[in-house]
């Protein structure tokens, strides 16, 4: 199988502070691949190289076989939810599909309204008048109707309250059963990750930690849960650290 | 790309729209009666030696109703509208998808974001320029017979002429050039300053500051000068004083006998060339200025002076015109380049 990211020694940094430090992953694709780790661990900015935000300070990335945001057509390969799922306030939820199929050529009309029929979206209504868990909708939906190779999200649930945030990785996991599509979505609530994730990449101190299929992963530590392992990790790489505290960096 | 932009903006491009059909139709609807009383007043037929000066007071005595406020109301939509369009049209455009985030949504669309921002500058630019055109256009036809009546007498209380600071930029194609350089003045703005209300200040000051920059010090400076000397007649001679080396200052108005000229220097000299710095005649010691006068007439003296001809006044148009263009089309290129290095907040 094909790579969807294949990352060689990938560094970040700003100014002197690093962001991301050397890292070489290889996502295969095919996976919903779930990126844990500590608030400023390098989440948004491994993401953010992924989609093409941001440009890297060394090392390569490739998504999909191509450099992030290279053009129109690398573009439209990649789908990208933001951290705070951004929609126009003042544009309606039927103006958002336009500007969906305005601006993708691989726009999936039908789909699309499909799913703001299901969700009780109401077309009329503005962005800015939704609630948080129907903006974050809003923003998959747009997501998803563009048809991408590969859906990039980053921490979409945060914000969400129990009962949005369940019905969010709902709709995500109906979506991913039944389309081709690769999936990476960061968090930091493992256990909301473990009902949609089958691949996990545990990012601590700019660092990649560990990557894995999440069953292999279990497998090789028998006795432990996954919230378990994800810990477990969490704190070896901070005594590695000399017991620094993890920076605290809100993007 | 397009439809996206039109979306966004069509709220504010209607606004305009609506605003410049009221006065384009108020502007229709009082022209008739402003041309009737200009070809009645004798003005269009005066003779500039003896009687344009009463014709020209008589036929602006005459203005009544709302053509008197309309002029002067025209001349300040004619500098409000280009700092308008800088503050409100560009630099929110970017600054506000900045502040809501909503760039990273527009950006993972499989639309460039170099694209994002061609099409957003061109489309909001095109309808700026295309606002302030049809201003412009409308009130300089509307002003016509004002401003030619005004430039026909210009010792008139209202001083104004074609090529003077205040006219000068509020007829013709120079808004054009403003406009275009308030937007992408503001747009650059919004992109570097990244908020809003803080760029829309920036803006504001920074296009006041170069208005003001260019009708005060650079715009002289676009045409060479036609320099003359002339002999100092006695009769343009209005006033009398004292050097700071106690010599006599003669004060003339410049013998230019072309109307409309924009003299930018002019300095009494004497027979060598050299600036005239006295001493007192003996008739200028006493009270009688007619004699003062005549006796300085006595003395040979004239006029170094130097003017832009009206006949410069499009050349001039087209040269300041230009320079804005120019400059708006750099500020552009600072935007593509500032959006295309910018990294993630």
């Amino acid at each position: 199988m094909t790579a969807v990211l294949q990352s060689q020694a990938l560094s970040k940094r700003y100014g002197h502070r690093p962001a991301l430090a050397d890292c070489t992953l290889s996502i295969p694709a095919g996976h919903v691949v779930g990126l844990v780790g500590p608030n400023g661990a390098g989440k948004t900015t491994l993401l953010n190289l992924a989609a093409g935000m941001l440009s890297p300070t060394s090392g390569t990335i490739e998504v999909l076989g191509g450099k992030p945001g290279s053009g129109p057509a690398q573009l439209a390969k990649v789908g990208y939810v933001a951290q705070d799922t951004p929609t126009y306030a003042g544009l309606t939820v039927a103006d958002h599909l336009s500007l969906g199929a305005h601006l993708n050529p691989g726009w999936d009309a039908p789909l699309a309204r499909e799913r703001v029929g299901r969700l009780r979206l109401d077309p009329r209504q503005k962005a800015g008048k939704m609630s948080g868990g129907q903006r974050a909708q809003l923003a998959l939906t747009l997501a998803l109707a563009k048809r991408p190779e590969l859906l990039i999200m980053d921490e979409p649930i945060a914000s969400l309250d129990p009962l949005a945030r369940s019905e969010f990785l709902q709709s995500l996991a109906e979506f991913t059963a039944g389309h081709q599509v690769s999936v990476v979505l960061s968090s930091h609530l493992v256990g909301d990750l473990q009902r949609v994730c089958d691949y996990l990449i545990i990012l601590v101190g700019s660092r990649v930690q560990v990557a894995g299929e999440i069953k292999e992963l279990l497998a090789s530590h028998r006795e432990l849960t996954l919230e378990d392992l994800v810990l477990a990790y969490m704190s070896r790489a901070a005594a590695a650290a000399g017991r620094e505290p993890v920076q605290e960096k809100r993007r | 790309m397009i439809w996206l932009t039109w979306r966004q903006s069509r709220a504010q491009i209607i606004t305009a729209a609506a605003a410049l059909a009221a006065l384009t139709g108020t502007l229709f609807c009082t022209h008739p009666a402003l041309v009737r009383l200009y070809n009645t007043s004798g003005v269009p037929t005066c003779n500039a030696n003896t009687n344009c000066a009463t014709r020209v007071t008589r036929f602006l005595d005459e203005l009544s109703g709302i053509t008197p406020l309309l002029y002067f109301i025209c001349i300040g939509f004619m500098f409000a509208v280009p700092a308008i369009i800088g503050v409100f049209w560009g630099a929110p455009l970017i600054a506000r998808e900045i502040e809501a985030h909503t760039w990273k949504l527009a950006w993972n669309q499989s639309v460039t974001r170099t694209r994002w921002l061609a099409i957003k500058l061109t489309v909001v630019g095109l309808a700026a320029v295309a606002t302030a055109g049809l201003l412009s256009l409308m009130v300089t036809w509307w002003s016509s017979p004002i401003d030619q009546a005004v430039s026909l007498h210009p010792r008139h209380g209202i001083s104004l002429f074609r090529l003077g600071a205040v006219l000068f930029g509020a007829r013709g194609i120079t808004p054009i050039g403003y406009a275009a350089f308030a937007f992408a003045l503001g747009v650059t703005a919004g992109v570097l300053i990244r908020r809003a209300v803080p760029a829309m200040a920036a803006t504001l000051a920074g296009f006041a500051a170069v208005q003001i920059t260019m009708a005060d010090v650079i715009r002289q400076h676009l045409v060479a000068p036609v320099h003359a000397i002339v002999a100092l007649s006695a009769a343009n001679i209005y006033g009398i004083g004292n050097t700071a080396s106690g010599g006599m200052l003669v004060q003339a108005r410049p013998a230019v006998s072309q109307t409309g000229a924009w003299i930018l220097s002019s300095q009494v000299i004497d027979k060598a060339g050299h600036p005239f710095q006295g001493p007192f005649t003996q008739a200028c010691l006493g009270r009688n200025f007619a004699k003062c006068t005549a006796s300085i007439g006595q003395l040979h003296l004239r006029q170094r002076i130097a003017y832009l001809p009206a006949s410069r006044y499009w050349t001039l148009q087209w040269r300041e015109t230009l320079i804005f263009g120019v400059l708006a089309l750099l500020l552009a290129g600072v935007c593509f380049w500032s959006i295309n290095r910018r990294r993630v907040n």
